[in-house]
């Protein structure tokens, strides 16, 4: 049974079609992987039986011959910022201590609907804050990739369980979040492809926010079509979110055709940016060859506001997390620290619910919002983001799509760069431009550096054409044919 | 309006004063979410999961409340903003469970208007409006159910208010009540808000300043927040005026602060200090898109708007003949305006309106009741007018006959056919009358003749007892006057 968790999304459909194995089966086997692979940490909580209810109706439905669709009977894990009924969720914080929403989000819903099989809520960096997963209350995510020098490396964050998890395979799909590139650099650290959707395509609904103006739901699988397959059930206009997007959900499978002649792929000046490292530029270069290989013309642009994005970012993702996570005080969920006075309560439940780096973003939040520093900070950071997104506005009406390196370096090693948050926060350099325009993006492994660990290629579309952004992904994908297997799956 | 003027020791000061209302918007969902609003439901039952600020949840605007505001803004003859935000005025709460309100701040729905206020001398006054915009009241803290834990009640939170901000236009404590109530008069016209104050449905803050008389910018005002009837308005700024004069005259400056009113001292006093200066941290709300109307969107709603109160006092005057203040008091309220174009219709409007400023305001007055539980209804009190004007009933007859009518709701015929009261008009009955008194009391009669005309009212009394007060006066004093001359 142990292959079965090595298939993709695509294959395990077809597999269930053809009645070649059963969901129960599928899902056994990867709930063996999931406890086997504990010592990742992947996962804040395994839900095994509710995955085996779930198989189990899969099967029923696919005897009565009404299955969903190729998701139906998939094992997947959820990023655990999503609402779950019945289920913990903790957004990998202390301060949601017991919490279990009598509600499910909307995007977790119609995975359900779908019938995909949930076998867990997998870790994350504590409130989607972070760029390597070590900010969980739950314990830092092992990446299953070991660098030539033995060290144990991060996943990526913040949906580095759901990167881990996908690429030890233990799971065939999960969810993830992307407020800043949380999905995409994960993606990359761990040899997998991770979309990020244009922001208003899928619903927030039921999401725990970090930063409301750039959260966006997405898939990461281990292919191109699975993630095509994953993001058309989670895709889909929601009354219950004002920012979601009234727009019909295509076909995006449907969208790879394979056939990227005559598209015009643009190549960002700024992404050069000093001290990256010559292997990524060299990776950067080689994707470019693939697609022009492929009949695409490669079209150089300017994206000239690309310097300002970082500090852009960090400005209005914290402004937006301090109000957002105003709501945990202790008075109706999770954590209750007793107080003497109602502010000592809500100092005592805050100071001990949060950790540092949320703490810190709060801070951070509040200090850019509050009188005296809103014009200098947070006014002009939604100007630039303004300029940011016109960047994009001007350079997508000469190119089809753009091609770009998602991080500045490989996997850094858990111990590397935890106590200085400025050096973590450059990991964020080349997805968050793409995060404050709103604009989809997706991840392809295209190969592995030096220290044999994978690197990723990002693929940026315009507004709600992820159909582009997937069909040249795919080609991408076909070319640099990354067969490398993470060493946790090399040692099992 | 006389000047109201506070005469301190260095001279003569006037008071500078701008309101916030806070009505609460009639619908059946909240603001941005579908809970019900009822008023009194039991604590905690009318609460979502969006209300209670649960992770994941996120608002979404009830288009009827937006119907809502902009038509009070119509109704205020203010511009509509086709372009608003909605912003986060962030601070810590126990009532206020996202740790922040959604409110309008740069960008509100409705722009500058005017309410014109009716003064007692029958003149007319007008307050500038500086804006009206949307935001969600907070739930409500309860600290008399346990000796050492609050509890809180959410079923306020989210309902949609409307803060109304006048600009600082008002000069005297009577200018805040007749604002008030026109304000109300507006929205209970329009139907956005029902304006019952005891309920908490619309409440108000106030910003207080004095200066000395001549001058012409803003001292620092004082704001006191909260009170919930226009009598507390009313004292609350009299005495804050009253203190800034003798803080000025002591030498001392006025802080800005926030005030409490205190209803059973009379008095004011702080209620945050500068410790806590508010810095609410607004931004847009990254979870809802800016509010975009139509231009057609508005004239759809102003299309639909009632005849309003000041429109309909200009009518009233041109077209009933009636005087600015009688027109001013009768269309305050819709129901006793419509209660009077009943009555008036067909009869002579002066004496329609009189008899429904007078009496029968008084009568509801008296019993506390509202003019939709009128015992009398217009026609019934059109009937009677009737049986006035065909000399049926004299004043004093139909003032009983009305009493009558309150008690009873019958109609006004039926209950002169019951008891009898028919006016006596017939001037053979009264004569005899007459001449039996004028044998009795010869003293009487001489005293007239010698020029002391007041008798003559003497007379009347004495007739009116005779006859159970069904005389006629009309003829009672004409008949007197020619009798008594000789």
């Amino acid at each position: 049974m142990g292959t079965l968790t090595d298939l993709t999304i695509a294959q395990a459909a077809a597999g269930l079609k053809a009645k070649e194995f059963t969901a129960a089966e599928l899902t056994e086997a990867h709930i063996a992987a999931m406890e086997a692979g504990q010592a990742l940490n992947a996962f804040i909580t395994e839900t095994p039986d509710i995955a085996r209810a779930q198989a189990k109706e899969s099967d029923a439905r696919r005897a009565r011959g009404q299955a969903k669709g190729p998701l139906d009977g998939i094992p997947v894990g959820v990023k655990d910022l999503f609402c779950t009924e019945g289920v913990l969720t903790t957004a990998a914080s202390h301060i949601l201590d017991g919490f279990k929403p009598a509600y499910e989000s909307t995007v977790t819903r119609q995975l359900k609907d779908a019938g995909t099989v949930m076998l867990g809520k997998t870790n994350l960096d504590e409130f989607a804050m972070g760029s390597g997963n070590l900010t969980s209350h739950y314990g830092p995510v092992i990446s299953p990739w070991k660098a030539a020098d033995g060290k144990d490396r991060v996943p990526g964050g913040s949906s580095g369980g759901s990167a881990a998890a996908v690429a030890a395979h233990l799971a065939l799909g999960a969810t993830g979040t992307d407020t800043g590139g949380s999905i995409r650099q994960p993606a990359s650290y761990c040899g997998i492809v991770g979309l990020k959707p244009t922001y208003g395509r899928c619903s927030r609904w039921g999401i725990v926010a970090y930063a409301s103006s750039l959260d966006q739901a997405g898939p990461m699988a281990r292919t191109v079509e699975d993630v095509a397959l994953l993001l058309r059930a989670m895709a889909g206009h929601d009354p219950k979110d004002s920012t979601s997007a009234p727009i019909a959900v295509p076909d995006f499978a449907a969208a790879l055709t394979g056939d990227i002649r005559g598209l015009r792929i643009g190549i960002p000046d700024e992404y050069r940016v000093e001290g990256m490292p010559g292997e990524i530029e060299a990776l950067w270069q080689q994707g470019m060859a693939w697609l022009k290989e492929a009949g695409a013309e490669a079209v150089p642009v300017s994206l000239p506001h690309t310097k300002y994005a970082l500090a852009t970012y960090y400005i209005i993702a914290s402004a937006e997390a301090s109000s957002n996570l105003a709501r945990y005080d202790g008075v109706r969920y999770g954590l209750r620290v007793p107080g003497d006075s109602l502010d000592e309560m809500y100092e005592a439940t805050r100071g001990a619910g949060f950790g540092a780096e949320t703490r810190l973003r709060v801070l951070m939040g509040t200090y850019v919002l509050s009188a005296g520093y809103y014009d200098a900070y947070y006014l002009k950071a939604q100007r630039v983001r303004t300029l940011i997104a016109r960047d994009f506005r001007n350079a997508f009406e000469t190119v089809d799509a753009l091609l770009m390196p998602t991080a500045p370096s490989a996997a850094f090693a858990l111990d590397e760069k935890t106590d200085d948050p400025v050096a973590m926060y450059l990991n964020d350099v080349f997805t968050v431009p793409i995060s404050l325009a709103g604009l989809p993006a997706m991840v392809v492994p295209a190969g592995l550096d030096a220290q044999g660990l994978p690197l990723g290629l990002q693929i940026v579309g315009k507004p709600f054409d992820e159909e582009t952004v997937l069909k040249v992904g795919g080609v991408m994908e076909k070319s640099a044919a990354f067969t490398a297997k993470p060493s946790f799956l090399r040692e099992a | 309006m006389a000047d109201w003027i506070i005469t301190g020791e260095t001279g003569d000061w006037e008071l500078v004063c701008g309101l916030e209302v806070h009505g609460q918007v009639v619908s059946n969902a909240k603001l941005f979410s579908g809970s019900a609003t009822a008023f009194g439901a039991e604590p905690n039952t009318q609460v979502s999961l969006i209300d209670a600020a649960m992770p994941g949840m996120l608002p979404v605007i009830n288009e009827y409340c937006i119907e809502q505001a902009v038509r009070t803004g119509l109704g205020l003859k203010a511009e509509i903003n086709l372009f608003s935000v909605f912003e986060r005025k962030n601070y810590f709460y126990a009532d206020l469970p996202q740790g922040y309100q959604i409110s309008q701040f740069k960008h509100p729905v409705v722009g500058e208007g005017v309410v014109i206020l009716d003064m007692p001398d029958g003149t007319t006054r007008e307050i500038g409006i500086e804006r009206l915009h949307m935001e969600q009241d907070a739930g409500k803290s309860m600290h008399d159910q346990d000796p050492k834990r609050s509890f809180i009640d959410l079923n306020r939170s989210g309902v949609c208010l409307m803060e109304i901000v006048s600009k600082p236009d008002i000069r005297a404590p009577e200018e805040a009540g007749a604002y008030l109530r026109k304000l109300r008069s507006i929205m209970r016209y329009l139907g956005t808000c029902d304006g019952n104050m005891e309920e908490g449905s619309m409440r108000c803050d106030i910003n207080v300043s004095v200066r000395k008389v001549g001058e012409t910018g803003l001292r620092t005002r004082t704001e006191c927040k909260n009170l919930n009837s226009v009598r507390f308005v009313m004292q609350a700024m009299e005495y804050e005026a009253a203190r800034q004069v003798e803080a000025y005259e002591a030498g001392e400056e006025i802080i800005q602060e926030t005030r409490l009113f205190d209803s059973a001292k009379g008095e004011t006093r702080p209620m945050r200090t500068k410790e806590f200066a508010h810095d609410y941290r607004y931004f847009p709300d990254p979870d809802l898109l800016p509010l975009k109307l139509t231009q057609d969107f508005v004239d759809r709603i102003k299309a639909t708007l009632p005849e309003l109160p000041d429109d309909k006092k200009e009518r009233f005057i041109r077209d009933f003949g009636l005087t600015p203040y009688d027109a001013g008091a009768l269309v305050a309220s819709r129901r006793m305006a419509e209660y009077f174009e009943t009555v008036a219709k067909g009869r002579d409007a002066k004496t329609a309106a009189n008899w429904v400023i007078s009496n029968l305001a008084g009568l509801l007055n008296a019993k506390g009741l509202d003019i939709a539980a009128c015992p009398i209804t217009a026609e019934n009190l059109g009937k009677l007018i009737d049986l006035i004007t065909a000399g049926t009933l004299s004043g004093r007859l139909a003032k009983e006959v009305f009493e009558l009518m309150a008690e009873t709701g019958k109609d006004a015929e039926a209950i002169v056919e019951e008891k009898g009261l028919k006016q006596i008009s017939d001037t053979g009955a009264i004569e005899a009358v007459i001449d039996d008194l004028i044998a009795k009391n010869l003293g009487q009669v001489e005293q007239f003749r010698a020029g002391n005309e007041k008798v003559i009212g003497w007379f009347v009394g004495q007739v009116m007892r005779a006859t159970q007060g069904k005389a006629n006066p009309g003829v009672v004093n004409q008949l007197l006057k020619d009798k008594l001359k000789g």
